[in-house]
């Protein structure tokens, strides 16, 4: 077999319909029909154990790699990442991305048509957690046959769902990579995130949720992006990017068309978003990571990875301020006390939370050693 | 014999203090050699400390669990006594609280591993005593205004630092090169290491 390195060209997304109640909430309300859109890049191996689960943060869809339609032509969120010879190597491993639960991009969501009064649910979309979008990819990844996942890796909340993976299905994953993620939002977290959904409810096109074949809440998730999207930079990435230069003109006119850099920037972004999400699905995902709490568990967040048997690596980004460093040794501290496999390191890296979508190519190397290091689990 | 082999001579002593099974926390672990030695012959539960990115990937590849932190902030964040032993290797000498970090090493290990170069061995001593000017050999191959050494010691200055600190000193292997050194370690032994616990 030629090992080459190269990218991996057009790929083509899937789906795959669950029957009613095959999937039980965390809230105990069971789902009704359930879709899922999903990617794979590389080949199952013949006893199915070269399978890797990526899971995509926030905003992120099942389109992680290569390109769509054509090639060139829309590169995943992970490309640099995924493919052959790259850190998640397509040659190795068999990769699988689905959009999660409750999102917009092909996976069942407050979008979809609720089959029981035929019209989308809007916010009749039952109220999901963490661990939902967890069991729904665990509803795909034994669809396809495959009982031991060799690694589940995400950033943000993404590696909530890692987490969650390796505390709550501990015989299914061998090994986790947890980015720029955390074991529960700080409050400085939950407020941002408070702050975007007010944005939605507070757009008049809003309605309740119930906008779909009418108006969008176009403003109103345009500024939840904004917001979002200062999160995700530094302080020094957007003065390196901007500064304080204007848009469009040389000199102050002294009147509100002076527009920064910076402002023109998120707009476009704002703009963008709004054109490939939902309002709602903002406002569920953002809820769910609200509730995600290791340390709920009892024990707390000891007794949380105590049922875990996966090695784990845990990276941070020194800039990141959304999901800072500490919030990482958070858990590295406990996993190292109750001697859990676990490395940790943060990477020096101007540009904020983005950084685990951006540096490719030092966490890529750390990612490639801890997939191909040897690793016997503990025995439970 | 080559200074490859020396360091896996030192390192083979270090790892006869190690008891078989034990929890180990090694600081400034490097590539993590020792660790993977002590993995293999003893069976450790071991954990690497490094500051250098590269070293995480090294250790990372041999399959170690490693930390990516600053020895000089101490072990705050540890547990007393939650390791059988905690190692510094070679590393002392480059820290700039060492007595802030050995009163760390010894409340989160049971038992501390500590090897250093001493710089009261003979030819450290005729460089600067009789040629005056500071050591550079195969030991301390440094010159003094490029080096990461900023703490050096001699085994008799370790002694005294040990006594003030309420450290006792378990056990003693003095080398010099692949040789132990029973006689006159203070002037024949270019490496000592000490076995240590809190009194």
């Amino acid at each position: 077999m030629s090992h080459a390195f190269h990218d991996l060209s057009v790929v083509q997304p899937q789906w795959v319909t669950f029957a009613q109640s095959s999937l039980l909430l965390e809230s105990g309300k069971t789902f009704g029909t359930l879709t899922v859109q999903y990617e794979t890049y590389g080949t199952l191996n013949e006893d199915r154990s070269n399978a890797i689960l990526l899971v995509h943060a926030f905003s992120g869809d099942a389109h992680a790699a290569g390109y769509h339609d054509k090639p060139g032509n829309n590169p995943g969120w992970w490309f640099e990442m995924v493919g052959p010879g790259k850190a998640f190597d397509t040659n190795q491993f068999f990769i699988i991305s689905s959009n999660c639960l409750g999102g917009c991009m092909g996976t069942t969501g407050p979008s979809s048509k609720n089959s029981e009064t035929d019209k989308p649910f809007g916010m009749e979309f039952p109220v999901i957690t963490i661990k939902d979008l967890v069991n729904t990819q665990r509803l795909l990844v034994e669809y396809l046959g495959i009982s031991k996942l060799f690694a589940v890796a995400g950033g943000s909340m993404g590696g909530m769902q890692v987490l969650d993976w390796a505390v709550s299905h501990p015989h299914m994953v061998h090994k986790a990579i947890v980015l720029a993620s955390t074991g529960r939002l700080s409050a400085q977290g939950l407020a941002f995130n408070a702050v975007g959904r007010n944005a939605i409810y507070s757009d008049p096109h809003w309605k309740n949720g119930d906008y779909y074949g009418g108006v969008y809440p176009r403003n109103g998730l345009s500024i939840a992006r904004m917001i979002g999207h200062i999160t995700y930079l530094s302080d020094e990435s957007m003065a390196l990017k901007f500064g304080r230069k204007l848009q469009e003109r040389e000199a102050y006119g002294y009147d509100f068309d002076d527009r920064f850099q910076v402002e023109s920037y998120l707009n476009y972004q704002g703009d963008k978003f709004v054109e490939r999400f939902d309002a709602n699905s903002y406002i569920y995902l953002s809820k769910a990571m609200d509730y995600f709490d290791l340390a709920s568990y009892p024990g707390g967040i000891e007794g949380a990875l105590g049922r875990t048997t996966c090695a784990f690596l845990l990276l941070s980004y020194s800039s990141d301020w959304l999901f800072p460093t500490y919030q990482s040794k958070e858990l590295v501290y406990p996993m190292m006390k109750i001697g859990k496999n676990v490395s940790f390191a943060e990477l020096s890296s101007p540009y904020g939370h983005d950084s685990f979508l951006l540096e490719h190519q030092r966490q890529g190397i750390l990612i490639s050693s801890f997939l191909q290091a040897p690793h016997r689990e503990d025995q439970e | 014999m080559n200074e490859q082999n020396f360091q896996s001579f030192s390192y083979e002593e270090i790892a006869k203090f190690v008891e078989p099974k034990s929890r180990v926390l090694d600081l400034g672990c490097g590539e993590g050699e020792l660790l993977e030695l002590l993995t293999k012959t003893k069976g450790v539960n071991g954990r690497g400390v490094d500051i250098e990115e590269t070293m995480i990937v090294a250790c990372i590849s041999k399959g170690l669990s490693v930390f990516q932190g600053n020895l000089e902030e101490g072990l705050k964040d540890y547990p007393d006594k939650s390791y059988d032993f905690v190692i510094l290797n070679q590393t002392l000498q480059m820290i700039h609280k060492p007595a802030f970090l050995l009163k760390e090493m010894v409340r989160v290990g049971k038992r501390v591993v500590v090897n250093f170069p001493n710089f009261g061995y003979l030819i450290n001593r005729i460089q600067l005593g009789i040629g005056g000017t500071m050591p550079v050999n195969k030991n301390i191959p440094y010159q003094w205004f490029d080096t990461p050494n900023i703490h050096f010691c001699t085994r008799r200055d370790f002694f005294q630092l040990c006594k003030s600190l309420g450290i006792r000193i378990v056990d003693e292997i003095a080398i010099h090169k692949n040789r132990k050194i029973k006689l006159g370690k203070d002037i024949f032994a270019s490496q000592i290491c000490l076995l240590l616990e809190e009194i």
